[in-house]
């Protein structure tokens, strides 16, 4: 039995030892991540779209915020610890526009990185229900 | 034809005018234009409104259009106007020249022109942010200006309205990690040939729900592969009607214009057999 247990510990390590295919390392890992959200980050400030919801953010804690998101969605093994999209975006009233605006600023980013097309789908699928939480909230 | 240049042109002076101002929905999520001048493919609409308008802006579309098969050559031209991501307001000039169906029927006249009036409301979804499908309802008015042709075919009306209902959904990375694209409607018509064959006719006067379906595969953001399917009604004991198909790419370099080229499969069209040929759509989007 105990034999058994270890053998099911060791096949689950086996299963988290090989993220190679995780999309966090097809967004190139830590580093990757850094320098998309790093872009997104330049894209933002030039947009005037959004930039006056930023006034008055602490940039950095918005990046590292959004650095650990990213990686707790693409599977990087990070625990995402700051409060819920909900929570962090209610009774803002994001608006449809805005919302667009970040997307199209963060794919501009990744196309920056020379992230690939299938690459780029796979997080923006992982990230579009946020939709819900955000706008209008 | 003059005159629809004279339109085109002016429609994407108009684009070019408005280039400039802000229109944040992404890239390709205000599709093409029908031939009817509805936001969609080449022959199916899409729940999607016309132009790039977010939910707090609007946008619009200018197109032109040409279907080439061997007995028959259609253009259509027109514009569209987005609200809020909530309403279309469309408008399409179509003008079909059929030279072999008037030396058959002996009558000088090669031209049937219908204007086509549509409006599209968004009632829920988004195309790209919501799990379910967008849904939208649209209706579309349609003129057939020359009757003579039509009423001799045994048509029953040159005006009418339909209604149809379109769900689209593009799935991020949903076909082998490239997005994909599927749409259905559902269609109350009793339109013949889209209403340029007129409304109606001898066999069966009554509308009935059609049904349609595209498909698509986007390579990257800028190039969409695809088909169409359109269903069509049988009204007419003169001609049977045949469904239509098409196999299109599409190309949206940026926001303000997309072209348009389609493989078209139109089977047998008022006696004429085997009418497939080659359409062309060039949109400009302000």
């Amino acid at each position: 039995m105990r034999t058994l247990l270890f053998l099911m510990a060791l096949l689950m390590l086996g299963c988290s030892a090989t993220p190679t295919s995780s999309l966090y390392q097809k967004l190139g890992g830590a580093q990757g991540v850094d320098a998309i959200v790093y872009e997104l980050i330049v894209n933002i400030a030039r947009d005037e779209r959004v930039i006056d919801r930023f006034k008055g953010v602490d940039i950095e804690r918005f990046r590292t915020g959004l650095v650990n998101y990213i990686c707790s969605v693409s599977g990087g093994g990070c625990e995402y610890t700051g409060e819920s999209m909900q929570v962090v975006h209610a009774g803002h009233q994001y608006t449809d526009t805005e919302f667009n605006a970040i997307v199209d600023n963060l794919i501009k980013a990744m196309d920056r990185r020379n992230v690939p097309t299938r690459t780029q789908n796979s997080l923006l699928a992982r990230l579009a229900p946020d939709y819900q939480n955000v706008v209008y909230q | 034809m003059r005159r629809i240049l004279s339109m085109a042109l002016l429609a994407l002076l108009t684009a070019q005018a408005f280039a400039d101002t802000q229109r944040s929905r992404l890239l390709a999520t205000g599709a093409v234009t029908t031939v009817e001048g509805n936001a969609g493919g080449g022959i199916v609409p899409m729940a999607v409104i016309a132009g790039y308008g977010a939910r707090e802006e609007v946008g619009g579309t200018a197109f032109i259009s040409r279907v080439k098969v061997p007995d028959y050559d259609l253009v259509s031209a027109g514009g569209a106007w987005g609200w809020r991501n909530r309403l279309e307001v469309s408008l399409a000039d179509q003008r079909l020249e059929h030279p072999t169906l008037s030396a058959a029927l002996g009558v000088t006249d090669q031209t049937i022109r219908q204007s086509v009036a549509g409006i599209k409301l968004r009632l829920a979804g988004d195309i790209l942010y919501t799990a379910y499908p967008q849904v939208s309802l649209g209706l579309n008015y349609k003129k057939n200006h020359d009757f003579l042709i039509p009423s001799a075919a045994g048509a029953l009306r040159d005006s009418d309205t339909e209604a149809y209902v379109a769900a689209s959904k593009v799935y991020l990375g949903g076909f082998f990690g490239y997005n994909l694209l599927l749409n259905g409607v559902a269609r109350y018509t009793r339109a013949n040939q889209t209403g340029l064959v007129g409304f109606g006719g001898d066999r069966n006067d009554k509308r009935e729900w059609l049904g349609e379906a595209s498909a698509g595969v986007f390579y990257n953001r800028h190039w969409l592969i695809g088909a169409e399917y359109r269903q069509k009604p049988d009204n007419l004991s003169f001609a049977s009607e045949d469904d239509w198909h098409t196999a299109f790419i599409a190309w949206f370099p940026n926001k303000t214009i997309a072209v348009t080229a389609a493989y078209v499969d139109l089977g047998e069209v008022a006696t004429l057999a085997d009418q497939d040929g080659w359409y062309l759509s060039v949109q400009g989007s302000f």
